[in-house]
């Protein structure tokens, strides 16, 4: 086997052990080595993208001595590749754009701590993402579940007590619940591997053996893993969770953790179930009508909060209905299209929560919006940063918001029927309410101060500098290159089917 | 904020607000306070006393807040007539009662607990079960499953104790982490604890004097019996740390404090965990690439026996115990 292709394995390795070492060492080096790591991890995986796109394939790797039913095993391919080198880079810039108000808001004997939790939640990310057992998936559930519990309250007022605790409850019932139904598919097919489940799952559906169980079962994976990612109507924790910790976590949080366990339930309906029982269970219309449902209501809610940062959390919630209503149309080009939207939300999202804090620090550490007018004069990087990524989430041509959702109407033609008409609806109206609560955002951030405001300007420090000019580039970039993105993300797709 | 305004004005004119409303300008906190621990390390009772009338403020704060926020809530919240609150309520038992039918018919209709035929009676609990000592000399099956055919699994359970005990930390630890150096607030804690706790009680000395040598080597023979019989790392280790407690609780914090402090904790916790980390990616890489690892698995039944298992059970052992341990200091007076 060629080295390139320990790189999975080798990352996973290297982030759980950075984040055990980092438990060891002074805060001001641990955050350099989570730096440092995430860069790493960013260039392997993206040389293993390049290598196995040349190769065209996909390949499994045994962790240990044991074949697959019996050890364990992750799998690899193209598109696992570029979801891993993208979750690192955006994770390296939210370390690094967070990093000063990690030092201000954090007790500096447990600044190490954060830096543990993200580089365990990089190691649970890549794990859930390459995993091959449904099993060690649970596993890295859990890590991610304490991880980010811990981000939260890394910086400890009552707010972030309230919730963390708040978002423990919500998580842990979310991670009963997966656990539930990975026993119940485990009674039902007696195995935990992703492949052997779907020859047990395809006999199980055209006999029609099982069927409540069956249905429960994949009902039950999608509450669990929908409560986890802030779904629409379990999404109450998401505000309070992401408006108040530090902006490191509010990043990791909204564009790393909730994706994750998106992606997992993404690899568990259309490989291990396999769309066409989904369908044909008609189970892809819940995925729809609820992800409809929180394209609208989550930007409904962007539109009446008064504070910046509880703004862009809201925003997050319409962004994962998206996701969610692309999964449910039941088509390749609407699972393609949700993906492509998992890679722009990132980037656009941890840029928002960066940039806010930045824009904050700029006028009296306020995030109300009778303050923020101007702070984009006065922080012009942050200001820079916040518009590009506000108007990639708009849709504005050239970013990738808009070829998002130019790949979204066209799945909903390819779709037909009742999912073309409600997806194009959703989508216009979702478009008109992004576009007033980020531009008129927007448009605040360059008015003239209030009358009578004066504050001193904090600058942002380099490295939150150079964050915010990553998130720049990298946002254009995912615009720019979207024909050969989407191209990555159609071979991976086929072959991680 | 008046009331005659549209949707649409107020909407348009978010920025233009000027609170007057007292309530909106708390809600809004600032991006640059301080840490709190660091007045709570200053004057613990005094913070005390102004954390908790500021928590009383802020439970009002809240609860108008999340009127606002969850419309849900708000709109059982505006809804003045009498009926409103017993049919949420109605809705929300027939919810439950739903849940409930549905999940028990889900129960019913499962394959009967240990037939013969069941999909869960395959391939793999076969290979397990007939080809597990060969291949992996654990004379206990579930040692061998556990530590060495899914030892992947194991690693992320063991790394699962790790976040939880830093969270706790996190939570729960005051003061500083070097040795020596007391707080105000750890001061104030010790002497809660003294409050608390009887010092001295002859009869629990006496008995931890028999009981405590007992139950170390008992958990030390469960730990490093694994893969000979029933037991293994996870068992043993909260044994040792049942152990450590009982020590802790019947001679006080100082004499626990001469071989096992703060420092003790973080390092063998460490050390543990990358030796298990360590061990087995050499194991994974080499089973991965198809090359030989080198590392015999001895007669089955001898105690040194079963490749990495023994030494993957000790790691285990004392992550679990010094984890137990850890849990039940910061709990009693957030640190050791």
């Amino acid at each position: 086997m060629p080295l390139i292709r320990n790189f999975p394995f080798f990352c996973i390795m290297l982030s759980m052990m950075c984040g055990i070492g980092s438990a060891m060492l002074p805060g001001r080096i641990a955050r350099k080595v989570t730096v440092a790591l995430a860069a790493v991890v960013a260039a392997l995986n993206a040389a293993l993208m390049c290598h196995l796109m040349a190769a065209g394939e996909n390949y499994h790797y045994l962790m240990g001595h044991f074949p697959a039913p019996w050890g364990n095993e992750l799998r690899a391919g193209p598109l696992e590749a570029l979801l891993c080198t993208l979750f690192s880079l955006v994770l390296l810039f939210s370390a690094l754009g967070g990093q000063g108000k990690v030092k201000v808001q954090v007790d500096p004997n447990k600044e190490s701590i954060v830096y543990v939790m993200l580089n365990l939640v990089l190691a649970g990310t890549q794990s859930m993402l390459y995993t091959n057992d449904l099993f060690t998936g649970y596993v890295f559930i859990e890590i991610m579940t304490l991880g980010s519990c811990a981000l939260i309250m890394n910086r400890q007022n009552g707010r972030t007590m309230v919730s963390a605790m708040r978002y423990m409850i919500m998580s842990l019932l979310g991670s009963g619940m997966t656990l539930m139904s990975i026993m119940l598919i485990y009674t039902l097919t007696g195995h935990l591997l992703i492949e052997n489940i779907r020859q047990s799952v395809e006999v199980l559906y055209m006999s029609g053996q099982y069927h409540v169980p069956l249905t429960v079962t994949i009902g039950l994976f999608f509450v669990g893993l929908g409560i986890k990612s802030a779904l629409f109507p379990f999404h109450t924790w998401l505000a309070d969770a992401y408006g108040y910790s530090t902006p490191t976590a509010s990043a990791v949080l909204s564009s790393i953790v909730s994706k994750a366990y998106i992606l997992l339930l993404f690899k568990i309906f259309t490989r291990m179930i396999g769309m066409d029982v989904v369908v044909g269970l008609h189970l892809n219309d819940l995925f729809f009508a609820f992800g409809v449902i929180a394209m609208i209501m989550g930007s409904l809610s962007a539109t009446h909060s008064h504070d910046l940062r509880r703004m862009v959390a809201y925003s997050s919630v319409a962004q994962i209905g998206y996701i969610y209503a692309g999964m449910g149309m039941g088509i390749t080009a609407g699972l393609i299209a949700a993906l492509y939207h998992i890679l722009i939300h990132s980037a656009a999202k941890s840029a928002l929560f960066i940039s806010s804090s930045a824009l904050a620090d700029a006028s009296a550490g306020s995030k109300r919006f009778s303050d923020l007018r101007g702070a984009g004069r006065r922080s012009p990087v942050a200001g820079v940063c916040f518009s590009i990524a506000a108007m990639s989430l708009v849709g504005v041509p050239v970013l990738g918001g808009f070829i998002s959702k130019l790949v979204f109407s066209q799945a909903a033609f390819s779709a037909g029927g009742v999912h073309m008409w409600v997806m194009l609806l959703a989508l216009a109206v979702s478009t008109l309410l992004n576009v007033l609560y980020l531009f008129r955002t927007v448009i605040t951030l360059y008015r003239p101060a209030r009358e009578g405001f004066t504050c001193t300007v904090e600058k942002p420090d380099g490295a939150a500098v150079c964050a915010m000019v990553g998130f720049v580039v990298l946002n254009v970039l995912l615009g720019v290159l979207a024909q050969p993105i989407l191209n990555v993300l159609t071979t991976g797709f086929h072959l991680f089917m | 904020m008046k009331k005659n305004e549209s949707f649409w004005q107020k909407l348009l004119s978010l920025d233009e607000i000027s609170y007057e409303n007292p309530l909106d300008e708390q809600l809004i906190d600032a991006e640059t306070d301080q840490p709190d621990s660091v007045l709570r390390q200053q004057s613990p009772v005094e913070y005390a006393f102004a954390e908790i009338l500021q928590e009383e403020k802020q439970e009002e704060l809240y609860i108008a807040e999340r009127l606002e926020a969850n419309s849900l809530h708000a709109w059982v919240g505006r809804q003045s007539k009498k009926w409103a609150k017993p049919v949420y309520s109605l809705l929300c038992a027939l919810f439950c009662v739903a849940l409930v039918v549905f999940l028990m018919s889900t129960v019913i209709e499962l394959p009967p607990f240990g037939a013969a035929d069941n999909p869960t009676n395959n391939e793999v609990a076969q290979r397990y079960l007939e080809k597990g000592l060969e291949e992996t000399g654990a004379v206990n099956m579930v040692a061998g499953m556990i530590l060495d055919y899914r030892a992947f699994d194991t690693f992320g359970e063991s790394t699962v104790l790790f976040v939880a005990a830093c969270s706790v930390l996190l939570l729960l630890k005051l003061g500083d982490h070097k040795d020596g150096e007391v707080s105000p607030a750890m001061l104030e804690a010790e002497w809660d604890d003294r409050h608390h706790e009887p010092k001295n009680d002859a009869i629990l000395q006496m008995a931890a004097r028999v009981l405590v040598p007992v139950i170390l080597l008992f958990g030390m023979y469960i730990v490093l019996a694994g893969h000979l019989g029933p037991g293994g790392g996870f068992s043993g280790g909260a044994v040792m740390g049942a152990g450590l407690i009982l020590y802790l609780n019947a001679f006080g914090f100082r004499k626990t404090g001469r071989f096992f402090t703060y420092k003790t904790f973080r390092w063998v916790t460490f050390v543990a965990l990358m030796t298990y980390a360590l061990l087995k990616s050499y194991s994974f890489f080499c089973g991965a690439n198809h090359l030989e690892s080198g590392i015999s698995l001895g007669t089955p039944g001898a105690i040194l026996s079963s490749g990495l298992i023994l030494p993957l059970n000790i790691c285990v052992g004392l992550i679990v115990m010094c984890i137990m341990y850890a849990f039940y200091t910061l709990f009693r007076k957030g640190g050791m």
